[in-house]
């Protein structure tokens, strides 16, 4: 595989060919924010978290995960713009659904809520929308709560590429998507899902928990992803 | 007493538990009692918001006219307010009641027991009317400061308020501004 070269927060480095900006950044042991990339998934570039600025086009910005290293690429990882852009970001998330952390099962283990403190959001600036929204407890072993959606994909995404079963997909545009099961129906019912369990264990949030959860109680694991994709793309069936 | 730094705490729509959580300062309460006069506090019986107030920390969402009001009088009477806990902060639990109009949701929760539901604004003028829509203290008037935490713990307190008695800037550092 060839090697390119390309400068990133004004330091050279080398990438492989077919590496993504953001493998090579994080290569680099630099802390670039993601919520809808999840290793071992393809990417969607849909949270728009890692934008990183083009300094040798315009400070242009661009999605890391969904853009390809290039020879003589320039690119900046931190700015005030993109600092600023990225609180926006968690900001519009917490204001869309009702994230209220104090009453989630996901309270304290949350991807929104870390990446919220971490990128120093200390208050929302936009009005809160409070839909209302349903809950779907249908399914004998899992919950989702729509309330608590982010819209990553990465449940769709995991169940479709890694467990075959393509059980969610989504319904409605914009702000009134919703994840659905079996063309709509009741998670319980839905025949295309085998139970499994993947989607809820990279769920980010509390949209995805396991039935009987009460607050602060859902811990996700996603090691599963990496053993699987190891196994599949490299041969190597390693239990870690 | 003077020299004393003027601390004021007040508790709009929320549970009292970022009341609680500052009570669970324990010692700390002491170093407090020595830098600061509480001149205004549910936990104190003082029935009107003073004025030249330095630090008023501000617990619960403002959810009906009776918090419009307060708020708007803390503003003009105190130097930092201070969005104390996740109600006021985000609206937390408080804010749910929004996905209902405000004639539902009494009827919800008065008509099906016994007696007449209130809507508000009586002749005895006890019950205030509840706004359409609960706010987060910073949509109402201005904050200066946050300390969120469903309750912020009393160690996140603390070090809000003694960076405050100390003249310096609420913490913002990861660590001091998780919700929940």
């Amino acid at each position: 595989m060839s090697v390119v070269t390309l400068t990133i927060n004004d330091e050279l480095v080398s990438a492989q060919a077919e590496q993504t900006l953001l493998e090579a950044i994080r290569e680099q042991g630099i802390d670039l924010p993601t919520l809808c990339h999840m290793d071992g998934l393809s990417d969607k570039g849909g949270c728009r978290l890692c934008m990183v600025e083009m300094t040798n086009n315009n400070n242009r910005l661009v999605p890391a995960c969904v853009t390809k290293v290039q020879e003589g690429q320039s690119i900046r990882t931190e700015s005030d713009k993109l600092t600023n852009y990225r609180k926006m970001i968690i900001e519009l998330l917490l204001s869309e659904r009702n994230h209220i952390c104090a009453v989630c099962v996901m309270n304290g283990h949350c991807e929104l809520q870390n990446l919220a403190a971490h990128l120093g959001v200390n208050h929302v600036r936009y009005e809160y929308v409070v839909p209302d929204l349903p809950m779907d407890a249908s399914h004998e072993r899992f919950v989702q709560d729509h309330n608590r959606c982010i819209l990553c994909m990465r449940c769709v995404r995991v169940c479709h590429e890694v467990e075959g079963a393509h059980n969610w997909d989504v319904m409605g545009r914009g702000v009134n998507s919703l994840v659905i099961a079996d063309l709509n129906k009741p998670w319980g019912s839905s025949r295309s899902c085998t139970g499994c369990g993947k989607c809820v264990q990279v769920c980010p949030t509390g949209a995805l928990s396991k039935k009987g959860s009460t607050v602060a109680e859902m811990v996700k694991h996603h090691d599963f992803l990496g053993w699987i994709m190891n196994g599949r793309e490299k041969n190597i069936w390693e239990y870690r | 007493m003077t020299d004393k730094i003027r601390l004021a705490t007040a508790w709009l729509g929320g549970c009292s538990g970022c009341h609680m959580s500052f009570l669970d300062l324990n010692e700390h309460l002491l170093d407090l009692a020595k830098a600061a006069e509480l001149v205004y506090s549910p936990i104190a019986d003082l029935k009107e918001f003073p004025e030249g107030v330095d630090v008023a920390l501000v617990e619960g969402a403002v959810a009906n006219i009776d918090h419009v009001e307060l708020s708007k009088k803390i503003r003009a009477r105190s130097k930092l307010v201070v969005s104390f806990g996740d109600c006021a902060v985000t609206g937390n639990v408080t804010i749910l009641r929004n996905r209902f109009g405000v004639d539902d949701l009494l009827t919800a929760v008065y008509h099906a027991g016994p007696g007449a539901a209130p809507r508000g604004h009586d002749p005895d003028g006890i019950i205030p009317y509840l706004l359409p829509r609960v706010l987060p203290l910073h949509q109402v008037i201005a904050v200066d400061a946050y300390v969120p935490g469903c309750p912020p713990s009393a160690d996140r307190i603390w070090a809000a308020v003694s960076a405050l008695l100390r003249g310096e800037k609420v913490p913002v550092e990861e660590e001091a501004i998780t919700f929940g």
